[in-house]
């Protein structure tokens, strides 16, 4: 576990998401229809929640739900336990995700009611 | 028998298929059974007011998907949902402005222990399972009334 | 412009990966994230708040700000839906705005 090998087995998961963000980023501000624009919105925000829920994991250790009795008879190893605050967080922007999801497609519904187009420039044109 | 007849015809004019509208009937109450069970549940396996509020919520999106939107709305008028909504935002705030007016700081549960003397630590638990509830309802709420408004555009008639 | 997109994406992409060369191994348990906050939560969550799930009792107790904030986030985002699609069954549909 030295050298590139380790590099690679170490950070292989953060190489994926900067991949996955990468696409999402493209597809934001290349492309030129809003519906692309909002899924690419969609991908970034699972490449951040899939880095934050990576960043809590322990090697060999249990999920965050214990047993009530025992802890608190015994206490408990915290390097045993994964780490609970970045599913916190990310269980909200999960649910931020949603809202802002359905906020951007009721926009895109009106939008499309007021210009009959859902392309970034011909909406611009016919702003003038 | 040519009741049932009638009944199966007008049903599938609304909707897709006699198969999938029989099937989602027996689906749904089992659905917001388990929507439940997450939220309340939440304290001693994975779950919780969020993800039980989406359960819950899939349920009226199934209904609304099998039949017309009409017949979800007989079923759970836009009225009671927003009302529900309402009721989830004001719990969960409510819990809070209710341990800061008995005496704590906003959100720490152990202050309505005057309330009911349950112990301060019981109070923490029971305190997180009240927010979970206000935090069901109101996903349930909002993500139905999504579904709603953007499926038929906002003139809540047919639907998708 | 593509050409342009392209080239802010692989930028961004490469400056990127060039910073998780500083980021802790995977699965490391000494990593900075499971360093003190995580800690105190998984150690003292039981005894404070008598909740076995560490996640419903950082979400419901020791973050509850950050969760009010969250509901009131999204009952915002159902009334903005409603507001802005909402149409009364008497108004035209041709005619609107």
């Amino acid at each position: 576990m030295d050298g590139t090998l380790g590099i690679i087995v170490a950070k292989y998961n953060y190489w994926i998401y900067v991949i996955l963000m990468m696409i999402g980023f493209y597809a934001m501000i290349g492309k030129r229809n809003l519906v692309k624009k909002l899924i690419g919105m969609n991908i970034f925000q699972t490449a951040i929640i899939l880095m934050f829920v990576s960043s809590g994991v322990k090697h060999g250790a249990q999920i965050p739900i214990l047993n009530k009795y025992e802890v608190i008879k015994h206490g408990v190893d915290a390097t045993g336990v994964v780490n609970p605050l970045p599913h916190v967080l990310m269980l909200t922007a999960i649910v931020v995700s949603v809202s802002i999801t359905g906020v951007a497609l009721a926009i895109l519904l009106r939008i499309y009611r007021q210009y009959g187009t859902l392309e970034e420039d011909e909406i611009l044109e016919k702003l003038g | 028998m040519r009741q049932l007849q009638q009944r199966v015809e007008t049903q599938q004019q609304v909707g897709e298929s006699l198969i999938t509208q029989t099937a989602v009937r027996l689906l749904v109450p089992f659905v917001q059974l388990f929507g439940l069970y997450v939220i309340v549940h939440g304290h001693y396996s994975p779950g919780g007011g969020f993800q039980g509020g989406v359960l819950l919520g899939s349920s009226f999106i199934m209904l609304g998907l099998a039949y017309d939107q009409k017949t979800v709305l007989r079923l759970m008028s836009e009225r009671t949902n927003i009302l529900f909504g309402n009721l989830g935002a004001l719990i969960f705030t409510g819990v809070g402005a209710l341990c800061a007016i008995f005496g704590g700081l906003f959100l720490d549960y152990s202050a309505l222990d005057v309330l009911i003397p349950l112990g301060p630590i019981e109070w923490r638990s029971f305190g997180i399972f009240l927010v979970e509830v206000g935090v069901g309802l109101a996903v349930m709420s909002i993500m139905a009334s999504l579904f709603w408004d953007l499926g038929s555009a906002g003139q809540m008639d047919e639907g998708l | 412009m593509k050409a342009l997109a392209l080239l802010a994406t692989l930028v961004t992409g490469a400056i990127l990966l060039y910073g998780t060369m500083d980021f802790p191994a995977w699965g490391d348990p000494q990593a900075p994230a499971a360093g003190r906050l995580s800690t105190h939560y998984i150690e003292n969550a039981i005894d404070e708040t008598h909740v076995p799930n560490l996640v419903t009792a950082v979400l419901g107790d020791y973050r509850g700000y950050d969760t009010m904030f969250e509901t009131v986030v999204i009952y915002c985002a159902g009334t903005v839906v409603i507001s802005v699609l909402r149409r009364t069954r008497k108004e035209n549909p041709e005619q609107d705005s």
